[in-house]
Parts: C-alpha cells; structure tokens; sequence
C-alpha cells in the first residue's frame, strides 16, 4: 500500500472554559468554579492514502467539524499529531502554516457565509494563488475562468458577486476556491447539508468528476450516510469524540459491526414505500463535558454489559482493512471477559 | 364524514418591489383524521407559505388573495383577527423548525405551557399545569413532572422540540401543521420523534400535515404527498402512489436524485438548472426549461391537474407501467 497523504495520530482536542470571576467567588463557598472541559476529540488516529476519499460520520457533537478544522491547522491538537506528507502541520513546533494552507483547502457548509459578500469571485479565487505565487500575475484571469469553467459555470462570472449566484452556483464557486490552490487534501464539512436535492445531486455528480479528473484526496465529513455511501471509499463513524467504526464503504453498509453504527442506520428514514416503523436510538447524545465513563456509548446501547461501564473499548481489528471500538468485538461485553 | 382539514384554491401573493409574487397558487388538498399529508419541496415552492397561509399568519405584504381553508367543514378564512386567535392553538396548531422561535427563553416550560391553557381554557393553574404534564408525557418525555420546572436552555434540542410538539397538543387541536419540525435534529432523534407523531396521528385522530424539503422523511412517515414547485402542487397522491411510481417528471427528477438509490459512485441522474424565481416565472409550465420530457404546448399553456390514480400538473405525465 502507498504512503499515507495524511496521518492522524492519537489526536485529542480538549476545549477549556475557565470560570469568571463571580464563578470563582461562589465556586469557594460551593466548591464549584472549576475550568469546565469540553472533551471535542479523544485518541483518534486515521490515516489517509493518496486519492482516498473518507468519510466521516457523525451526529452533532461527535466531533467531526473539530477533526475537520485539526487536520486544516485551524485548531492545534491538545495531544498526538497530525503529519502530511510525514511533516506536523501547523501550529505544532516546526509546522508551516503558509506552506499548509496551500496543501490542505478546506470547503464550508454555508456558501452564503464563506464568501466574501463584497468581492467578485475572480478576485475571491485568485487571492490565494496570487498571494503565495502559485501561478504569475499575467496568468491569473485565464486561470480563473478555466477554473469557473472546470465547475461548470462560465468563466465570464469571474466578474459576478455573490448575490448574483444561486445557492449551488455558489458552492461551486467554493469548490473552485478550493482547487486553485492545488490541494493535496480537500475537507468537506457538510459540504452538500445546505443544498436542496436537485442541486445537491449537481454537486455530488461535480465532486465526482473532479475527483476521477484531478485525483483528489478528501476527507467528506458529513451527517447523511447515504450522501457519504455515495461518494466515500471509506468511512469513519464517530460518536462523542472518538472514532468507533473504520470500514470500507462497502462493508461497513451491507455489516456495521458497531451498535452505534447499526442503530444510526436503523434511525435514518429511507425512500421506499409503505409505512415504516422507526427503530429510534433509545435516549439522548450524552454532553462531551461529561462523557459517559467507559464506552461513551454504553447508556444507548442495547448490548452493553458491565464491562461497557468501566473499560473504554480500543479499536480493534474486525476483519480486513476494517476495525471497530466495542468491547463484542474485543472478548466480550462481561466483567470477566476485561481480565481474559 | 367531513375531512378534519379542505385547503381549496389557496393562493397567497406577496406584494414586492419586484413585482407581485404568487407564492402559492391554486395549492388544493384534504386530510382525514388521522392522517399525515406529507408536503415537500424545495426551497422556494411555497410549502411554509401554505402552512402558514393555513393558520392565517400571513403579514403584508403578503395577503391570501382566494380559497377556503375548511377546518371540520368550517372556513377559517372570513374569520376576524379576534376569532381566528381562538382558532390558532385549539383548533389548529403549529410546529416551528427551530423550538427556540416558539419558546420563550426566560420562563419556565410548565409556566408557558400553563399559559397556552388557560388562553383558551378557564381552569386554575394547578390544573392546567396538570393538562401541561400529561402533553409532555404523551411526546415520550421522561419525568416531564420535573421539565416542567426546566427552563427551555436546560433541555436539549430534541426535548425542545418535543415540548413545542406538546405545547401543539394541548387542546387536541383537529388539525397539526409541522414545518421542518424535525429537520434541525439529529437522526436519531429524528427517528424517535417521527415514531411519536405516528402514535400521535393514530391515536388522537389529529389531521397532521408534515411540510418538509427531505422525501425519505415523507415517505416513511406520510398516508399521502403532495409535491410542490413554484406555489403550485405539481403531483398528489398516497404515498405509495408518489413515491412507488411518480407521474410528474419533477417528482420523478427529486426521487432519482436522492443517492441511496443508486449504485455508489455512479453519476446521479440531475435535474438541470435551478428553481426559478417567483417572480421571473416562465410562460405555460412553470418547469418546462428543467424538464426532458417539454414540447410547444408547455411553453404556451399552463398545465392543468390530470386524474389518473394520482393527481398530476402536467401535459406529459409519465405513463403507469
């Protein structure tokens, strides 16, 4: 197998809140007023090979857009790092964060947001080459409509502004942004959420293309499992910050091994006919603040055993290219089966 | 029997600096006690517009220019601001996308809860908080004595939202409006909700009507669909109906690219183009430019329904295989 593009390596995020001050004051009588800490990622490691697109997938709070925005050097890691092309990227001792905005581009969920209202779309795309050199000053226009046309829009919208544009002709315009820096690595969060169906389908058919043509290497981080089955080679499932299921696409949709995963495939409502009976997850996301001891999971599942409330599972293999956290895969779910 | 709710030839325009914009047009349909109607759309179609064209919360500059809105055989349009207040939470209720838009952030659940009571009840607040708990306990909230003393940012967006759905079965209303009621949740929580409203529908006999953009949602969930484009309902039918075998080569686009459907990796059939604007809609059928099936007469004539098993807004519906 090839190098890996990108190692993920044991990373964890931790977001700290410190008490103010009125907090510390009744914190001495109360015994309260203490940093409150928001556990975003914990020990996750993935490894991405050139041309791969992974999938990650998530509810709310599992940590996904944290992952997204680590490996994008927007947020450094609290622990473990993060290497591409076998160097730490940003914000770690020896990273580069200029060299790395040019290899890692990252597309957004909001197209509305993630353009600059005020500015016209060539501008918006030729800022970057233009400021780390990619291409010379004399190419920058023709570039720019090349690129618009490589989207599928036409290259004399270089001199459109953002309202001007529909909500998918946007996100084009962002996918754009994004390859004239030449990525190595592309991060999608949500890059689809926002669209309605029929456009969602336009863009879903242009990421492909452009993957088959360019040889992209993404990570597509996003909450719709059929979207991601659709467009991912392989895909992570997280829950509460930690990654518990990494499978071929394939697999992992025709046997989730994870009960999360299986229960969250079981929840999503699919286009079919007749009534369908909803088999919901029982209870609630627990709060990343507090997570449940041992697995995180182990209050929603069906088939947690006592061993579920003290030992957080490792991920361990479960099959070829395949591995899972959960303690059915790793002896057993009983207090016995931890000491085996 | 008369239906729990008869939209007939609704039309609601908006009043623009661009002109008059039809937002909905001529949109006609009944649903029995008991049943869920599922109205999709994209954006833009005019669902929400209908649902809220239906509870009269229509502001200028937009006005429901025609039609009836027949609540058990009563019309509700005609009616003065005072009585159609009366209306709005005990005979017909509304629930919102966001629970944070429907509740009020500094008073506490079982308070407001309380409120919407005794606005159309007179009881004492002992016994409305009362009528309050058991609406919580009916949307499966657990120990919804306690919630009651929670204020809205103790509870977490799926228990919001359940309490907007209670709040929206106090006075077992006829007729439930949901707009994108679930499209802000998680889908597990999702999957738990849509379970509830279809004990709910089954067991109050409440006509519920689900607007959302999201087909599979519908589709498991909804007796029967109506799909919408640019203001007009374009194809109506069971949901075995819409769903097993389209007529409307829009229906028929939207099902197509939905990606679970398809082999991965495979290019998705796309519809072209993008949803027109309301107010530069094109002469003869509004969808004509996006659509592969469009000869002449859609460029000159607006399409009008077909009744074939489903009802269908289109020159050249698919045929039934």
């Amino acid at each position: 197998m090839t190098d890996p593009i990108l190692r993920i390596e044991n990373v964890s995020k931790r977001f700290t809140r410190m008490p103010g001050l009125a907090e510390r004051l009744v914190g001495k009588v109360t015994g309260g007023g203490k940093p409150v800490v928001v556990h975003a990622l914990s020990d996750v490691s993935l490894n991405v090979a050139p041309g791969e697109v992974v999938g990650i997938v998530g509810e709310s709070g599992c940590g996904k857009s944290t992952l997204g925005r680590v490996v994008t050097g927007i947020y450094a890691p609290s622990d473990g790092r993060v290497t591409l092309h076998g160097k730490p990227i940003a914000r770690e001792r020896g990273g580069n964060i200029d060299k790395l905005t040019t290899q890692v581009q990252m597309i957004h969920q909001d197209p509305f947001a993630s353009l600059n209202p005020r500015m016209k779309v060539g501008e918006t795309l030729a800022e970057g080459p233009r400021h780390h050199c990619i291409i010379p000053a004399g190419e920058v226009r023709a570039r720019m409509r090349e690129l618009l046309e490589k989207v599928g829009l036409e290259g004399a919208y270089a001199d459109r502004l953002p309202h001007q544009f529909s909500g998918g002709q946007r996100q084009r315009v962002a996918i754009a942004r994004a390859l004239a820096m030449e990525p190595d690595l592309l991060v999608l969060d949500e890059a689809v959420a926002s669209l309605d169906v029929s456009i969602q389908a336009q863009v879903l058919n242009l990421f492909m293309d452009l993957r088959r043509d360019l040889g992209l290497t993404a990570l597509f981080i996003s909450h719709d499992l059929s979207v991601v089955r659709h467009v991912c080679d392989r895909v992570a499932i997280m829950y509460l910050g930690r990654l518990v299921e990494l499978a071929p696409a394939d697999q992992l949709y025709a046997e989730p091994k994870h009960p999360y995963t299986s229960a969250l495939f079981a929840s999503v409502p699919t286009v079919g006919t007749g009534r369908r009976v909803f088999e919901a997850i029982k209870g609630e996301i627990p709060s990343p603040i507090n997570p449940p001891s041992g697995c995180a999971f182990h209050p929603r599942c069906p088939l947690a055993g006592p061993r579920c409330r003290v030992e957080v599972p490792r991920l361990t293999d479960a099959g070829p290219a395949r591995t899972v956290a959960c303690h059915l895969n790793d002896g057993g779910v009983g207090l016995q089966d931890a000491a085996a | 029997m008369t239906a729990a709710l008869e939209v007939k030839g609704l039309t609601t325009r908006f009043d623009t600096r661009g002109g008059a914009v039809t937002a909905v047009n001529d949109v006609s349909f009944t649903v029995e006690k008991g049943r869920i109607l599922g109205l999709v759309g994209e954006s833009g179609s005019g669902k929400s517009v209908t649902g809220f064209s239906i509870m009269g919360l229509i502001d200028a500059p937009g006005e429901v220019r025609a039609g009836q809105v027949l609540v058990d055989g009563s019309d509700l349009r005609g009616l003065s601001d005072e009585d159609m207040r009366k209306m709005r939470g005990s005979k017909v209720a509304m629930v919102f996308q966001d629970p944070m838009m429907t509740l009020n952030p500094v008073l506490r659940v079982g308070d407001q809860m309380a409120m919407a009571v005794r606005v159309h009840r007179k009881m004492s607040k002992n016994a409305a908080l009362e009528e309050a708990r058991k609406a919580l306990e009916t949307v499966g909230i657990p120990s919804p004595a306690e919630r009651l003393k929670a204020y809205p940012h103790q509870l977490s967006g799926g228990m919001r939202q359940r309490v907007a759905i209670a709040m929206a079965l106090l006075h077992s209303p006829s007729v439930i409006i949901a707009d994108e009621a679930t499209t802000a949740l998680d889908v597990s929580i999702q999957g738990q909700i849509l379970a509830e409203v279809r004990e709910l529908a089954d067991n109050t006999g409440a006509a519920i009507v689900w607007i959302t953009h999201d087909l599979a949602v519908v589709s498991s969930l909804a007796d029967d669909i109506c799909v919408m484009y640019a203001g007009r309902i374009v194809e109506r039918g069971t949901a075995a109906q819409v769903i097993g075998q389209p007529r409307h080569p829009y229906t028929k686009g939207l099902l197509e690219s939905i990606p679970a459907l398809h082999e991965p990796g495979t290019p998705l059939p796309q519809i072209p183009g993008s949803t027109p604007q309301l107010s530069r809609l094109p002469q003869g059928c509004p969808f004509r430019p996006r659509c592969p099936r469009a000869t002449e007469i859609c460029a000159k004539t607006p399409p009008e329904d077909t009744v074939d098993g489903q009802t269908v807004l289109c020159h050249h519906p698919l045929e039934r295989s």
